[in-house]
Order: structure tokens, then C-alpha cells, then sequence
């Protein structure tokens, strides 16, 4: 993989920070498009790395699944 | 005593057929009466206010569920889907009743011992309420709360051997029909290659990163018992590439009476005498069958495979011996797009462990769609907007016949350069020599 996972993971978080007025989750496909010359599975891979860090949360309505940041919208309850 | 009163529920129970009410009743009865001594991790009566809850929707006419949010397992992306209440505090029971997922054994076979297991740890940790089996074909679990996910998840994996399946935008359960294991039209292991895909592609279960849901199923033949072709967005089918294996003998026999046809199955009621010519001859698909001189003849190359004749007399035809799988894409229902079956894409492809060639197709497709796929777009949909030429061009294979699904469908084949002899330029004179001006 020619993506250095930190500065990845970084962009990654920061990308998320900074549209945290307006979105607090985000498609799988949001953040293939900050990676363009890479391929999908690695961007996969960073995320992962941030699921298991705690940094990242899957959010899931059943049916289809996006990515928000650990404590950032109206979530634990249900609220969303 | 009933905790809530349920008029509307109750009329339902009236019917001829076993009713889910009276089986969420039996639960509450079961539960308030505790006759194991269970410590109840959850409300002991959430059945009953699954009840109360239901009946005020069909009351109001809308739903009380609010649905999505973050619950899982460490690391899991799918298998649990959040459940709440709009009304929690009148329906304290159900405030959170989230379902889980859990993957059904390949072919659906169980254990007793499997399955007291699975209820015991639902009655302790959930509502004891289970639907056997969701439609992807999980083991779905309904109702419980959040503190109790992890535990769930631990007994499942450690003391189960089993796991979670899948929800969300990720690889579904893969599920199969049962094969080898029971039925003599089986061209495949339907149960082994389920069980292989499941395995080799765990983090696409668990991790979901495609564009929405991805559904294997398999058929071991053409019946189609998992209606993979309806229902899957890779359906894998057995098949044969030979000829159909007919036993003359057999044949007679069922002429002349000695044999029920289709295995008794329509015994219930007096057909009259069984009708090779009607019943069987004349009803194949394409017409290439013939019964003369009491002998039947198949013309196999224009055979599709549609296993009527075989369903009708299973002890004089039986399939090939060359077997494997057709491999299909694009299944889906209604949503957005109207409902969509299957396209062929592979006509014949082996299906032998370790089934690389089956996998290198689904990989390839994997990443055409995570690249191309728009959020909430099954593969259906994909290959329906960027052309079935293009599914050919990313898996690798080459147009064929076969791929026609009717006639005149759509005449715009686009040829590229390197496909056309010579490409696009040509000698004129030699053209001349042949066509004047
Ligand atoms: S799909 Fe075919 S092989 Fe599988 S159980 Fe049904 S009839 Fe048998
Ligand atoms: S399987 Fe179907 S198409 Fe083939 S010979 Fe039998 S009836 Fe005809």
C-alpha cells in the first residue's frame, strides 16, 4: 500500500472535523473520494484501523451502514 | 392477566392459520410464569409490550419503531440493527429492542442441542421471540438492549461456534439450499461453497464498505430452491454442460403406470393416467424432446437446463455428469428501481474447491462496483446504468450468445478498435476491388 496510515488516518479525521457542523456521518464512497489514487480496500483498511482505535463508529439503519465520528451527533438513543 | 388490551391483535388469531400472536402471547405466559427460574436480563414482559406497542400502530396506522443507530459489536459493522420505541415510557419493555443477526448453518441443518442453546441464551438475554429463518436466511433474534450485545456476542462465538451475519451496506449471510447433502439434483456442494465464501470473506460480513447490501445465494440446480436467481446479486446455479442421463427402462415404467410421475407428488387427487407426450414432451421449453417407438430423445443442445422433465420423471432422467455452476448478477427488489432477476453472465464455470476461479469473478465485480457503485446502489442497478458490455469488459468475459436475454432487446453494441479486424482504418483500393462507388 503506498498510503502511509497515519497521515491517512489524519486526513481522514480531519476531513470528518471539519464538516461536523453540517454532517456527523459519512458514506464509505466520502472517503474513497479523498484518496483518488487509491484503491477502495485500502481506504477500507485505514478505516478500520480507526473502528478498532475508537476513533471512528459504524452507524446503521439496517439496511445501509455509514461512518460518524466515536461521540459526535445525537446517536446512543436512537435519535437519529 | 394481559398487560395490555390488544382487540385488533386478538381478530387476528381468528383465522385458520397458526398465528404469530398467539405465539407472542405464549411467550409473555411462558415468561411471567418463569418456570426455569431464568434471571431475565432484559424486561421479562417486553413480549408483552411488543404487543401493547403493535397494537396502538395499527390503531394510529403508523409505525412506533424508530430505527438505526450505534449499536454493535466491538468492531462489527453489521449483525445488530438498533431498535427503539417512540413511546418508551408506556412501553418500557420494548424502549430498546434491537434484532440480531445471526448466520444460519449452510443448508439450515441444526443440532437439538444448537438449537436449546440459541433459545436458552435468548431467553436469558432478549425476548426469547425469534424469527427462524430472515429472508437473507439469518437466524434473526428480536429484542434486546444494548448492555446485553457484547454478551450475546461472546456466548455466540466462544460457546456456539457460530457469529454474527450481516446488515447494513456489506456482504450478506451467504445462504444456499441444501445440496448434496440431501437431494440427487444437486450439480454442486451448494453447502460447501456457501460455507467457503462465508469464510473467505469475513471482513467483507463484518466490515461494511460497499456502496449497499451484497447478497450471495447458491442453487445446487435450476429449481431453484433459495431462488438465488430472484434474491442474490451473485447467484451461483448448478448446472451441466453434457447431456441429460436417460434410463429407457425407467421410462416405460413410468409410461406404463408403474412409476408415479414428479415422485408422487400430486398423488392428492386423480390426474388420470400419466401422459408422457402432454405432460412432459410437449411442455419442455424448447421443444427438444421427442417420445417415438417408446423410446424418449432429447436434443441436449438446445436444452436450457429448466428441469421439468427431470422433476417430472426423476428415476428415468437424471443430470449430466460434466456438472458446475451458471454464475447470474444483479437481483434485487423493489427498491428505487423496480424489481430486477438475475442476468447470466457466466454460462459454465467449475465449482471445485478452492473455487478461485468463481472468486477472482466476484472480486473483480467487487471492485468495479466500490469504485462506480453510487451510495445505495445495488450491482443491479450499476450494471443496468453503466451496460452490461461494461460488466462483461471487468469481469473479463467474453461476450457469448447467451447473454441475449430476448431479441432485439437493445441492437447497440459498441465495438472498440481493438476488437475490430484491422481496427479503424482500412485499404480503401483493396474495398474498391469489391464495392463500386
Ligand atoms: S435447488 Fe435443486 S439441488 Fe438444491 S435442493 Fe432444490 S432441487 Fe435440490
Ligand atoms: S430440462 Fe427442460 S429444456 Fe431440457 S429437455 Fe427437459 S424439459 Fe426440455
Amino acid at each position: 500500500m503506498v498510503l502511509d496510515t497515519n497521515e491517512a488516518k489524519k486526513k481522514i479525521v480531519e476531513f470528518c472535523e471539519s464538516k461536523s457542523k453540517t454532517k456527523t456521518k459519512f458514506y464509505f464512497n466520502d472517503f474513497t473520494d479523498l484518496f483518488p489514487d487509491e484503491k477502495a480496500r485500502d481506504v477500507k483498511k485505514i478505516l478500520t484501523v480507526l473502528v478498532n482505535e475508537g476513533v471512528l463508529v459504524f452507524w446503521s439503519s439496517g439496511s445501509t451502514t455509514m461512518y460518524g465520528m466515536a461521540g459526535a451527533g445525537k446517536h446512543a438513543e436512537g435519535e437519529d | 392477566m394481559a398487560k395490555h388490551k390488544t382487540p385488533l391483535l386478538d381478530q387476528l388469531e381468528s383465522g385458520p392459520w397458526p398465528s404469530f400472536v398467539s405465539d407472542i402471547k405464549q411467550e409473555c405466559a411462558s415468561r411471567a410464569k418463569n418456570a426455569k427460574g431464568v434471571d431475565y436480563q432484559v424486561p421479562a414482559d417486553c413480549p408483552d409490550d411488543l404487543l401493547g406497542v403493535l397494537e396502538m400502530s395499527y390503531v394510529d396506522g403508523e409505525t412506533h419503531w424508530k430505527h438505526g443507530g450505534i449499536v454493535g459489536v466491538f468492531g462489527y459493522g453489521g449483525g445488530v440493527i438498533g431498535r427503539y420505541c417512540d413511546q418508551p415510557e408506556m412501553f418500557p419493555g420494548v424502549a430498546h429492542f434491537h434484532t440480531v443477526r445471526v448466520n444460519q448453518p449452510s443448508g439450515l441443518y441444526y443440532t437439538t442441542e444448537f438449537l436449546r442453546q440459541i433459545c436458552d441464551l435468548w431467553e436469558l438475554r432478549g425476548s426469547g421471540l425469534t424469527n427462524m429463518h430472515g429472508s437473507t436466511g439469518d437466524i434473526v433474534l428480536l429484542g434486546t438492549t444494548t448492555p446485553q450485545l457484547e454478551e450475546i456476542f461472546f456466548d455466540l462465538t466462544h460457546k456456539m461456534n457460530t457469529d454474527l451475519g450481516g446488515s447494513g451496506s456489506n456482504l450478506r449471510t451467504p445462504s444456499c439450499c441444501l445440496g448434496q447433502s440431501r437431494c440427487e439434483f444437486a450439480c454442486i456442494d451448494t453447502q460447501q461453497l456457501c460455507h467457503d465464501l462465508t469464510n473467505t470473506y469475513q471482513d467483507e460480513l463484518h466490515r461494511p464498505a460497499f456502496p449497499y447490501k451484497f447478497k450471495f445465494k447458491v442453487d445446487g440446480c435450476p429449481n431453484g430452491c433459495v431462488a438465488a436467481i430472484a434474491r442474490s446479486d451473485f447467484s451461483i446455479i448448478g448446472t451441466w454442460r453434457d447431456e441429460i442421463r436417460i434410463d429407457q427402462k425407467a421410462v416405460a415404467a413410468y409410461v406404463g403406470g408403474e412409476i408415479k410421475p414428479n415422485a408422487g407428488a400430486h398423488a392428492g387427487r386423480d390426474w388420470g393416467k400419466f401422459d408422457i407426450q402432454k405432460e412432459v414432451v410437449d411442455r419442455c421449453p424448447t421443444g427438444c424432446m421427442k417420445f417415438e417407438g417408446g423410446k424418449l430423445e432429447i436434443n441436449n443442445k438446445e436444452c436450457v437446463r429448466c428441469m421439468h422433465c427431470i422433476n417430472a420423471m426423476p428415476r428415468a432422467l437424471r443430470i449430466g455428469n460434466d456438472r458446475g455452476a451458471s454464475i447470474l448478477c444483479g437481483a434485487k427488489a423493489p427498491i428505487l428501481d423496480g424489481p430486477q432477476m438475475s442476468s447470466l453472465l457466466v454460462p459454465f464455470i467449475k465449482a471445485e474447491e478452492p473455487y478461485d476461479e468463481i472468486k477472482e469473478i466476484v472480486e473483480n465485480l467487487w471492485d468495479w462496483w466500490m469504485e462506480e457503485g453510487k451510495n445505495r446502489e445495488r450491482l443491479g442497478e450499476t450494471m443496468k446504468r453503466l451496460s452490461f458490455q461494461k460488466l462483461l469488459e471487468v469481469t473479463n468475459q467474453k461476450a457469448d450468445a447467451r447473454h441475449v436475454r430476448e431479441p432485439r432487446h437493445n441492437p447497440y453494441i459498441f465495438w472498440k478498435e481493438e476488437e475490430v479486424k484491422g481496427g479503424w482504418q482500412r485499404d480503401i483500393a483493396d474495398y474498391r476491388k469489391k464495392h463500386q462507388k
